[in-house]
């Protein structure tokens, strides 16, 4: 495709995503009809990838601010101060789309981007997690993404040499068409040292550098942008092939670059390429940017404006540098052996002016292709609630049984198999691994540490998405408590359907109003984030799944705690109430085959105040082990406890007035299971602190006895939460 | 001790290596450029982990033709010791500085986890610091470290005990179930003739910290090379 042979119309506008009215939007901002380049340059900075179009009026009512906050949503990535004049830079991305259509390079390539939306930020990447969702493990499409996603994120993440340290993996018929790959990367920087993307001086020199432009990814973002219909597998050649050797060259270079004054603004080429890189980077300034599109350097020879702008080739980055640094900038990325031109100058103009082969191939104004992009209010509807789940109608059974079946199943399953893939030791900083309620890497060769974690219960979210959207952030806030961190913020992945439908805008409408009370209640803002809509296949979406990336601080990792019982005769206490709520649970799905009834409440103040009193307790060394109590109940959680452990545990009878399936399996929340060695203090504690506690069992022997000593060994619990997932996938 | 730490363009553990050897050494090792022709002085030359080259072409080949594995050929030969952990184990292969080779993992992933070893000897510079026989836990963390040879090789590391590490259960017993990757008779690390040379695909650096989860086992190979060679 050129500029000259191709005529543009409003139907080759629909073609690429752009309504009639964008179209005439853009016509407008323009005096004229768009050329080719310039309307593929609208349809990629206003597809729903790159312009929130449908999310941005309610992403703009989450809390954002804190003293710790240093950069807020907006930028690359989200950036909290740490102290010390450190600063932990994060965020997190999805590569749903790709990753569902050729899962390797889809996931490879959803790390290899998060990554640069770090390092182009300042930040050495000192972790990565990852939060799979995958359809049933009946769909026969399934095995394959399992396999090529885990073998995709381990692939880019270990050669990198980046730790995987963290996520999830769940599965539901829900994502059978649409499986979720979301991606965080956490990284360290000098709190005076960061690096935004605001273009700046006029005159001064825009430099790519990196791997060559190709054709592959065009459009990438528009793809994104759109639901699957039957033909998802011809969209493969829209998906990007990563070259993880390439980004390793690039995060040492670029780091290295940083050390000096050279850069003035940076920003990584990743959706929408070129396009989006340069635009963003005018558009924050208020400036204009002229490039000459003859110097990028390209794979292949004849490559159009429009391909050159709308390519998706993974591990490029476009830099403005400060007057006489070019110099600088050559030596260092000729030391890594990296493609590295003068492509362009930044102007006073306002425009984007693109010139190839002696013509100019594009000219936009970029305030109006910027703020003047489409912002939609769309029609939304509120999800029924649902009715409640009396836990005694349901009934009696036994409990030994359930626990086998709900640690085999397939959300509760042991992910050994996925992690073992993912380096999670490279870099030596490791503290606690894949597994636990959150992993703990320590920051640089110093005592204090990060709490990472990623927590979504899409089953919630579709129950009731307010609810949902503030389990998560809880959820999130607990995990990162049980290691003995305080949590600072979050980044937030919005994975939904088709918002054009007023249920799924609803649900995203839900989710968020949730979300923006749990983040306010517990001090927790939202730094950085993304959105991804369309996950729907022939009009089937996905369970609303607003995943979310935690990240606390830990002043002397030397007090972390895990979740592993460690001492004969120790007693396990639980904090927080139990009602036995089993609407939406894994019991009920899991051993009464019902997805129904509402899901927990989620009392914040409740959630605050017992994590920060087992916060409290976790750091004067009162505790030796902790968990968070969460999917499958207060006996699952038991059961982690002591599997983690190698220890078993005699548990007490449950309270009479209570059905033992709500006991056990019941998904009440802001609730945790200590290990103690001084039971009275504790209770004591809590009692003075009026926060409900409870002794549930003493820990010892190699069994989980319950209460009439019927006993399961925890080698028998092991094997059945070990053997499902390496058993699946063992399956021709 | 002085050391030197060949960095290649992705290489990944040097960072946990130079941590490893700044806390047995008490000094910052020397980070040399693959580009570079000349190695100063040191007492050990150890070559990182991680994806030099991007292991493009077949792990560690494009490595063993640096600029400065000529140098590091002539020093190997001239008796400096050198030590290949994991990729540097690989580049040493294909360097031709140890036989053999190293195969793509049998069950075709990449693995991470903890392992046990069974030291097969302790009269060597690199193992003096554990018992001969003794088990140690350390991670792994590769895809190729699958060790092959051929049985002429086999035979001959066996005969003149040139076999450095052998994959184990917790209990120190050869099983297939504990050889991680597959490696013909169990093999993680191997010696040169003159057992100035050692490669090893576990990583030894990685179980130094004893704040770091994975125990501290590893140390005593940095210890005992301080205690060798200096």
């Amino acid at each position: 495709m050129n500029n000259t042979g191709t005529n543009v119309t409003p139907a080759l506008a629909a073609e690429m995503g752009l309504t009639a009215d964008e179209f005439a939007r853009a016509e407008a901002i323009l005096g004229r009809t768009p050329n080719l380049t310039e309307l593929g340059i609208f349809s990629a900075m206003w597809s729903e990838h790159c312009s929130y179009k449908s999310s941005k009026v309610w992403l703009k009512t989450l809390p954002t601010t804190g003293p710790q906050v240093i950069c807020g949503p907006g930028e690359n990535a989200g950036v909290v101060d740490i102290g010390d004049g450190d600063a932990v830079v994060f965020k997190i991305e999805s590569h749903n789309h790709p990753s569902f259509i050729e899962p390797y390079q889809g996931a490879a390539t959803g790390v290899g981007g998060i990554l640069r939306d770090v390092f182009t930020m300042g930040a050495r990447p000192i972790a990565i997690l990852d939060a799979l969702r995958f359809g049933s493990p009946d769909h026969p499409k399934t095995r394959h993404l399992v396999a090529g996603v885990v073998a995709g994120i381990g692939g880019y993440g270990n050669c990198v040499g980046v730790p995987t340290v963290g996520g999830e993996c769940q599965f539901h018929p829900a994502y059978n068409g649409n499986i979720l790959v979301n991606a965080m990367c956490v990284g360290l920087a000098r709190a005076d040292r960061i690096f935004y993307s605001a273009a700046a001086g006029p005159g001064n020199l825009v430099i790519y550098v990196g791997a060559k432009t190709g054709r592959d990814g065009i459009h990438g973002a528009t793809m994104a942008s759109a639901e699957f219909g039957a033909d998802a597998d011809a969209k493969r050649p829209t998906v990007q092939v990563g070259d993880p050797f390439t980004e390793k060259l690039l995060i040492e270079a670029c780091l290295e670059l940083m050390q000096g004054n050279a850069i003035v603004a940076i920003q990584d080429m990743g959706a929408a390429g070129l396009t989006s890189s340069a635009v963003e980077m005018a558009g924050k300034g208020g400036l204009g940017i002229e490039l000459d599109l003859d110097r990028v350097p390209v794979r292949e020879a004849g490559m159009s404006a429009y391909e050159i702008m709308l390519s998706e080739s993974q591990e490029r980055m476009l830099m403005i540098l400060a007057p006489g640094s070019a110099a600088e900038a050559r030596r260092v990325f000729d030391k890594w052996e990296l493609d590295f031109a003068v492509i362009g100058r930044v102007t006073e103009t306002g425009r984007l002016v693109l010139h190839m082969r002696g013509a100019v191939a594009a000219d936009i104004p970029v305030g109006p292709l910027v703020g003047e992009a489409p912002l939609y209010q769309r029609p939304w509807r509120p999800t029924p609630p649902q009715p409640d789940i009396d836990a005694a109608t349901l009934p009696a059974r036994d409990p030994r049984d359930c626990l086998s079946k709900l640690i085999a199943c397939p959300d509760l399953a042991s992910k050994r198999w996925v992690w073992q893939q993912y380096d999670q030791l490279v870099l030596g900083n490791t503290v606690q691994r894949p597994g636990g309620d959150a992993a703990v890497v320590r920051v640089g060769d110093g005592l204090k540490a990060l709490a990472l974690c990623t927590d979504s219960t899409p089953r919630y979210c579709r129950a009731d998405p307010e609810r949902g959207g503030a389990q998560a952030v809880a959820e999130s806030w607990r995990n990162l408590t049980a290691v003995g961190a305080t949590p600072l913020a979050l980044t937030d992945n919005m994975n939904f359907g088709n918002p054009e439908r007023p249920e799924i805008m609803g649900q995203f409408v839900g989710a968020i109003a949730g979300m923006r009370a749990a983040c306010t209640a517990l001090d927790y803002p939202v730094v950085s984030g993304n959105v991804s809509l369309y996950n729907e296949t022939s009009g089937d979406g996905i369970l609303p799944t607003p995943v979310i990336g935690g990240v606390g601080l830990l002043a002397d990792l030397r007090r972390a705690v895990d979740l592993g019982l460690k001492r004969d005769g120790n007693a396990l206490l639980l904090i927080g109430e139990t009602i036995g709520h089993l609407g939406a649970s894994l019991y009920l799905r899991e051993i009464e085959g019902r997805e129904t009834g509402p899901p927990p409440a989620v009392d914040l103040a409740a959630e605050r105040r017992h994590g920060d009193f087992v916060r409290a307790r976790i750091a004067e060394g009162d505790v030796a082990a902790c968990h968070d109590v969460a999917d499958g109940g207060l006996l699952v959680a038991v059961a982690e406890m002591a599997m983690a452990g190698g220890r078993g545990i005699a548990l007490d009878p449950p309270p009479a007035a209570m059905p033992a399936h709500a006991w056990w399996f019941g998904e009440d929340q802001a609730r945790y299971l200590v290990e103690t060695g001084d039971p009275e203090a504790l209770i004591a504690a809590a009692r003075q602190a009026g926060i409900p506690v409870r002794r549930i069992g003493i820990v010892g022997g190699a069994a989980l006895t319950l209460p009439g000593a019927n006993a399961i060994s925890v080698a028998q619990l092991i094997s059945a939460n070990e053997g499902w997932l390496p058993g699946y996938m063992a399956q021709a | 001790m002085n050391t030197a730490v060949v960095i290649f363009p992705g290489s990944n553990r040097e960072r946990d290596l130079c941590l490893a050897l700044k806390r047995a050494t008490g000094r910052d090792p020397l980070c040399v450029w693959h580009r570079d022709s000349e190695l100063p002085s040191v007492d050990l030359i150890v070559l990182p982990g991680g994806f030099a080259y991007g292991d493009y072409l077949r792990c560690g080949a494009m490595a063993a033709h640096s600029p400065i594995m000529r140098e590091v050929k002539a020093r190997a030969e001239r008796g400096t010791p050198v030590l290949g952990i994991c990729n540097g184990f690989q580049v040493l292969t294909e360097a031709g500085l140890l036989p053999g080779a190293l195969l793509t993992n049998r069950t075709l992933n990449f693995i991470c986890r903890d392992v046990h070893l069974r030291v097969e000897t302790n009269q060597t510079i690199f193992t003096c610091g554990y018992a001969a026989g003794q088990t140690i836990r350390v991670p792994v963390a590769h895809h190729d470290g699958n060790y092959t040879a051929d049985e002429a090789t086999l035979d001959e590391l066996e005969d003149r005990g040139l076999v450095a590490f052998r994959y184990c259960n917790a209990a120190g017993e050869i099983d297939d179930d504990a050889n991680v990757n597959g490696s013909a008779h169990a093999i993680a690390g191997i010696f040169n003739r003159g057992r100035t040379v050692l490669g090893l695909m576990p990583h030894p650096e990685d179980a130094t910290d004893p704040l770091m989860g994975c125990g501290t086992d590893g140390s005593a190979l940095f210890a005992g090379l301080v205690g060798a060679l200096q």
